[in-house]
């Protein structure tokens, strides 16, 4: 079956079989990753571009790693140093980029909308790193194959996402997926980090974190974005931390196998407790992190294909 | 020189009355309007084939970005586009680059209108100097020069102290204040209004409540001054009590809306299109019907496009980026017959909100149908569909959110003073 999508700009288009289909992928792509060899030949010959405006260590990286890995050929542009400062435009990079022939192109902006806007204006497949506070697909896409891997199972499960909601796109791009997967979602944080009318995407909204956790089966906590913040959306870091930081108190309250996730970079002891964080039993930190190289191999590996019609390129 | 328009549906919105008849200009007025009786002999006669005969529209709020960015429109663009949308009376906005804010470059835009434009041309000036909610103007100059009304546009007057004594100054001169009633804390950096779509687009947003503070705001202000006030843009149903009360309490406010607000709403914004970023942000679907509901009560008086030129470059960006506003002379009066053909407001009422009621409350002679009145008028066939193409706009800039859409109505002959400015030929 082909994937019947030129770009992965959001899991808002995709269906419920779309998703299966890249965490299957996924699956082979650990397998292989767990090998001595660890090469494909399957992006042989193409051209992948990152172009990050915004600053990222670990996606950049682990989009790199995922198209060598593959074969591909991998360029990275950190655009904040480059044109944009001489005033270029999204539309006329994008246009630049585009008369290079890259057959794909891993953009991260900080505004909403930026890569579906510069996704217009080429013709390859722009995969989303990340757009303002609109969507992160391959990062709800990892956490899922994480959570499918750890608990057996992708639907009717409790998770609870825990934090800074309003400024996340990895809150929105999750909160997407797993409802589309037909989980129970719970929203936990202080009023001031809600996104308006967001019971009407079907979660519930807690702003106590006791009775949020109560018996969920997975703990999503998201990074205080602080670099985000016009100031004054929490009084101070350490009231934040003894509302809403995750330590093993609190963590109790969930179910006993509960799994304690987070996208990165961690600030311990304001929103997650750093012995928790390291806890082998609970956390899977560091899976979320292995699994985020498979689902972007898949993606990729997905987009490609489709774009040559089928064959493997 | 006499011009009989015969056999033409008239419309007319003071006594809300549309027959079919023929009206007799002379000398720039219309000299005679008469139902029954066979036009006079001597003079043109236009057959106008039953279609629709009404007052021009009187636009408040139009920005011509004459001085400083004529590349985005130009008096002469503006007012071709403006005689094309049978908008025969463009009231202009001061927030040009420099603003609008001396009697010196109030007279500039007065000489360039007047050459330039084949409609009539009525500047609105500043209220405080640069816009900037500091000092006021020279108010009493600029009513001198020719200002009809003060405004700050989208520029909230922040300070209150300033704006009391802007208001109680222009009180006692009896000039009019039009004010964009918007709490500026909440509204800082929005791009939509917030809710669930704002939200699922991931986009900065602001409360519709924001709007209700600062009308509530200005109200009390009002209170205080006795200013005569009109709030440029009502765009929410949470606002409409407030102005209600203030009415009922005697104060003299009015109230407009845009044309936008009351034809789209915020899910036409779709994947970030940002020829659908205005400001105020589009409404939910409730507030648009609210509003409708106002101007046919008479609530809200008047009905502009808030025609606001942007360049491509200007909109071709993300839609945080992109700049704010919609053209709209051309497309006013064919997308307010969309609120006819939904049985939502019938024409004289949309007369009165585009025509009469502007040219009343700015103290004009236009927007009006009977003996005596300046000839400013439209002629319009209500019923004939079309797909709007952005690229047949006589503006300069060609950001309008009706791109694309199926329209019905459109601008047969416009004239001005009995001129002949505009004449469709197919």
């Amino acid at each position: 079956m082909s994937f019947p999508h030129r770009h992965l700009l959001g899991i808002e288009h995709l269906a419920p079989h779309d998703i299966l289909q890249i965490l299957d992928l996924a699956d082979d792509y650990v397998a292989l990753n767990r090998q001595a060899a660890k090469h494909s030949d399957t992006l042989a010959g193409l051209t992948q571009i990152n172009m990050f405006f915004e600053n990222s260590t670990r996606t950049q990286a682990s989009f790199e790693l995922a198209g060598k890995r593959l074969g591909a050929d991998v360029m990275n542009m950190a655009m904040q140093a480059s044109s944009i400062k001489k005033g270029e435009t999204l539309i006329d990079t994008a246009m630049t980029l585009n008369a290079m022939h890259p057959d794909l192109l891993v953009v991260r902006h900080p505004h909403s909308g930026a890569v579906g806007l510069l996704a217009q204006k080429v013709n390859c497949a722009v995969l989303n790193a990340g757009d303002g506070r609109h969507e992160h697909p391959t990062q709800a896409l990892l956490d899922a194959l994480t959570i499918r891997r750890a608990k057996g199972r992708l639907h009717r499960l409790n998770i609870a996402i825990c934090g800074d909601i309003a400024h996340s796109r990895v809150a929105r791009s999750n909160i997407l997926l797993l409802g589309k997967m037909e989980n129970r979602i719970r929203l936990i944080g202080p009023p001031t980090l809600m996104p308006a009318e967001i019971e009407s995407f079907g979660v519930e909204v807690y702003d106590d974190m006791a009775r949020g956790l109560d018996g969920v089966d997975v703990v999503m906590m998201l990074r205080l974005q602080r670099e985000r913040m016009d100031g004054g959306f929490i009084p101070s870091e350490r009231e934040y931390y003894h509302r809403y930081g995750l330590d093993t108190e609190k963590l109790a309250l969930a179910q006993p196998d509960a799994i304690v996730m987070h996208p990165g970079p961690m600030n311990r002891g304001v929103e997650i407790d750093g012995t928790l964080a390291d806890d082998i039993n609970r956390s899977v930190i560091q899976e979320q992190v292995e699994m985020g190289v498979a689902v972007r191999m898949a993606a990729m590996d997905l987009l490609a294909r489709a774009r040559t019609g089928g064959k493997a390129a | 020189m006499i011009l009989h328009l015969t056999n033409a549906r008239l419309i007319d919105p003071e006594s809300a009355a549309t027959r079919i008849g023929h009206l007799t200009v002379e000398n720039g007025r219309i000299a005679a309007i008469a139902h029954d009786a066979p036009p006079a002999s001597g003079g043109r006669v236009v057959d106008c084939g039953g279609k629709c005969l009404a007052p021009g529209l009187v636009d408040i709020g139009v920005k011509v970005c004459e001085p400083g960015e004529r590349h985005k429109e130009s008096f002469r663009s503006a007012g071709l586009a403006a005689a094309a949308g049978g908008v025969t009376t463009m009231v202009t906005r001061p927030d040009t680059a420099p603003a609008i804010d001396s009697p010196e470059t109030l007279e500039f835009v007065t000489r360039r209108a007047n050459a330039a434009a084949p409609v009539n041309v009525v500047p609105m000036a500043a209220l405080t100097k640069g816009r900037a909610g500091r000092e006021m103007t020279e108010i009493g100059f600029l009513m001198d020069a020719g200002a009809v009304a003060f405004t700050d546009c989208d520029h909230v007057v922040r300070d209150t102290r300033v704006l009391a004594r802007a208001l109680s100054y222009a009180g006692s001169l009896g000039a009019l204040v039009i004010a964009h009633p918007q709490d500026p804390g909440l509204s800082a950096g929005a791009a939509a209004t917030s809710g669930k779509f704002a939200s699922l687009r991931g986009l900065p947003a602001v409360s519709p409540m924001a709007e209700r503070m600062g009308l509530d705001r200005d109200i009390a202000l009002i209170e205080m001054t006795r200013a005569r006030y009109h709030a440029d843009q009502i765009t929410t149903a949470r606002a409409l009590p407030a102005l209600e009360r203030a009415r009922g309490n005697g104060f003299d406010i009015s109230a407009g809306t845009s044309i936008h607000h009351v034809t789209l709403n915020e899910l036409d914004v779709a994947d970030y299109r940002t020829f659908f970023k205005i400001k105020p942000p589009l409404r939910a679907e409730t507030d648009r019907q609210a509003i409708v509901g106002a101007l046919r009560d008479g609530l809200i008086d008047t009905l502009s496009s808030m025609h606001t030129p942007q360049d491509e470059e200007s909109k071709r960006l993300p839609f945080e980026e992109a700049a704010s506003g919609a053209v709209g002379l051309e497309t006013l009066l064919p997308a307010a017959l969309r609120l006819y053909h939904s049985g939502d407001l019938d024409l004289p009422t949309l007369f009165r909100a585009m025509s009469l009621n502007p040219a009343r409350r700015l103290g004009l002679e236009g927007g009006r149908l009977r003996r005596g009145a300046p000839a400013d008028l439209v002629l319009f066939d209500p019923d004939v569909p079309f797909v709007m193409d952005r690229f047949t706009l006589q503006s300069k800039s060609k950001n309008t959110p009706f791109d694309g859409q199926r329209m019905q109505g459109r601008v047969l002959a416009t004239w001005v003073a009995g001129e002949t400015v505009y004449e469709r030929t197919r």
